[in-house]
């Protein structure tokens, strides 16, 4: 049952942090990970090559706190909304307080105009710290199954 | 000069008009399959990779030259070869996947065989199965070999063209062009990982936008926005004696990065428009010359990108009339120190379709081609700084856009 409740936490984490991105309340965003959290996005061929270069690395939480900041107040885009399609939850690895957890996810984007496209798929790579009345992320690597983004990436997935 | 209109809407187009851009060459399909056979396939430069991607025997990457699919190779004795992807027997991709080893390449479709030449070496059944079918006798596997493509390389950046009698490639570049390659190629290159960013444009509205100064501070507000330090004036255009390629640069003023990074940090702990954790504008000045940006365009498709530490080849690949794929690899060098690498990931950050500095430019190029319906005849304005194509110390000049209207009208003799 330890191991259901463990499964059941961490999909429910995803699906909290999944809901935030798509409410478009990022201001929350950064408040899923811990103070040294690493977030990093990358694609399937890089990850598999160990190519490091990520499209988005943060390296801590002020870093994300940056891009919710730069979003808001520098960068232009087109006013746009995802919908995270998260699935297939998975705990690879317990440590403790910490556990290893890979989730699939699709991301439908529409469009001010109403158009919509699935716009990326991919997994999620999670190491999160289960130690607080709240699970955090520790460690989120998310691997885009393309290596093609159409237009911009800018609000983080 | 006697020219045979190709478009109604360039008929007007005067011939030294370089401040004036008729939008009908975004989205017309007859203009794109000129570029496609008198520019791409022409007496040009594409850019094709960097020689460390293919470093044995057999490797082969595949890679586009606009938008014609075509193989760099290594070949047995360690020199570069290309050629056309499309099998000479009936049209089909020779190379499906991104990389990969060959001893010889071989058409899945009906077994027709190359060498790393691109030499006709086997025919399935060419002499038909049991006395029955097979090629006549008068086929002669030497005239049916794969389009060839001359290579050459400068600091490891690899180049391809269609056009057997295009010029040396440093005389096609120019001096002031390959000392600036050269500035940010000076060792052996680590690649660091690609990623490519599908534009819903014309690709000649992005190969604009690179060589459009104009717009930086505009556009790209991160830096204003975050009242980082501001870039000087120190700086400035360079455009090669055709107007075809162009590098701007600029310095920091003053004060290093890390400087800037310690005032940066002060800076942020009692005010609410700074960086939370700036370290990603820190630095090192690795190049020894103060410059802490660098755009270089070579005519038509390659920009190569200095952000700070981050270095990109960007590969600018048209998909049709109104869509281009920008390919991004990040790269560095092999003997780069760990801090030095850790840093060039980190201010990833400011480039590719996440990009602080950069995001933008994904999008503005289609803000133009959807608002193009309405145009019929008429044209854009490119007067900031005149009508010249010329060097000079400031940024606010539309210059090296017209520069490469100048190479493009040449080279599509329009």
């Amino acid at each position: 049952m330890a191991k259901l409740d463990t499964h059941g936490v961490v999909s429910n984490l995803l699906a909290e942090y999944a809901a935030c991105i798509d409410a478009d309340e990022l201001e929350r965003w950064p408040g899923f990970f811990t103070e040294q959290a690493h977030y990093r996005i990358t694609t399937k061929f890089n990850h598999a090559r160990e190519l490091p270069v990520g499209i988005i690395d943060a390296r801590n939480r002020n870093m994300l706190e940056d891009r919710v900041a730069s979003l808001r107040k520098a960068n232009i885009y087109e006013p746009q909304r995802y919908r995270h399609i998260i699935s297939a939850v998975r705990l690879t690895g317990e440590d403790g307080d910490t556990v290893r957890a890979e989730a699939s996810f699709m991301v439908v984007r529409t469009m001010i105009d109403g158009s919509q496209d699935l716009f990326l798929s991919g997994r999620y790579l999670d190491k999160i710290d289960l130690s607080d009345t709240r699970p955090l992320f520790l460690d989120k690597l998310v691997i885009l199954d393309s290596d093609k983004i159409d237009t911009l990436l800018a609000i983080p997935l | 000069m006697n020219r045979t209109p190709i478009h109604e809407a360039t008929e007007d187009w005067p011939n030294d008009g370089l401040t004036r851009v008729p939008y009908a060459l975004y989205d017309s399909p007859e203009i794109y399959a000129r570029e496609r056979r008198r520019l791409f396939m022409g007496p040009i430069w594409n850019v094709l990779g960097f020689d460390c991607e293919v470093p044995n025997p057999g490797d082969y990457k595949t890679t586009n030259i606009g938008d014609v699919p075509v193989v760099l190779l290594r070949g047995k004795d360690g020199s570069l070869k290309g050629f056309e992807n499309r099998c000479s027997h009936r049209g089909a991709l020779l190379c499906l996947e991104k990389f990969g080893n060959a001893k010889a390449f071989t058409c899945v479709y009906h077994a027709w065989s190359y060498d790393e030449d691109g030499d006709l070496v086997g025919v399935a059944f060419q002499n038909g199965v049991g006395g029955e079918g097979g090629m006549p006798d008068d086929f002669r596997r030497e005239e049916h070999g794969l389009r060839r493509l001359k290579i050459a390389s400068l600091s490891g950046l690899v180049f391809g063209s269609f056009d057997p009698d295009v010029p040396d490639l440093e005389d096609y570049l120019g001096p002031d062009i390959v000392s600036r390659i050269r500035r940010v190629l000076p060792r052996p290159v680590r690649i660091l990982g690609y990623y490519t960013q599908t534009l819903r444009n014309n690709w000649k509205l992005y190969a604009e936008n690179v060589k459009d100064p104009y717009h930086a501070s505009i556009l790209h507000s991160f830096f204003t926005t975050f009242r980082v330090n501001r870039l000087s004036q120190q700086g400035g255009i360079i455009i090669d004696g055709d107007g075809a390629h162009h590098v701007s640069y600029s310095k920091l003023d003053r004060r290093d990065g890390d400087q800037e990074y310690e005032a940066e940090k002060l800076r942020a702990d009692k005010d609410d428009f700074g960086l939370k954790d700036p370290a990603i504008l820190g630095g090192r000045d690795e190049f020894d010359d103060g410059i802490t940006l660098q755009i270089l365009t070579v005519f038509p498709g390659l920009v190569l990108q200095q952000v700070r530490n981050n270095l990109v080849m960007r590969q600018i690949v048209p998909r049709g009339v109104d869509r281009t794929d920008l390919v991004w690899t990040n790269y560095g060098f092999a003997d780069d120190d760990a801090e030095l690498a850790d840093l060039r990931l980190l201010q990833a950050n400011f480039i590719g379709p996440a990009g602080y500095i950069s995001m933008e430019d994904g999008a503005v190029g289609a803000f133009v081609q959807r608002a193009l319906p309405g145009t019929g005849g008429e044209t854009s304005v490119v007067m900031m700084g005149g009508d010249e194509v010329a060097s000079s110390a400031s940024r606010v000049t539309e210059a090296s856009i017209r520069g490469f209207w100048k190479a493009y009208r040449r080279v599509m003799d329009i």
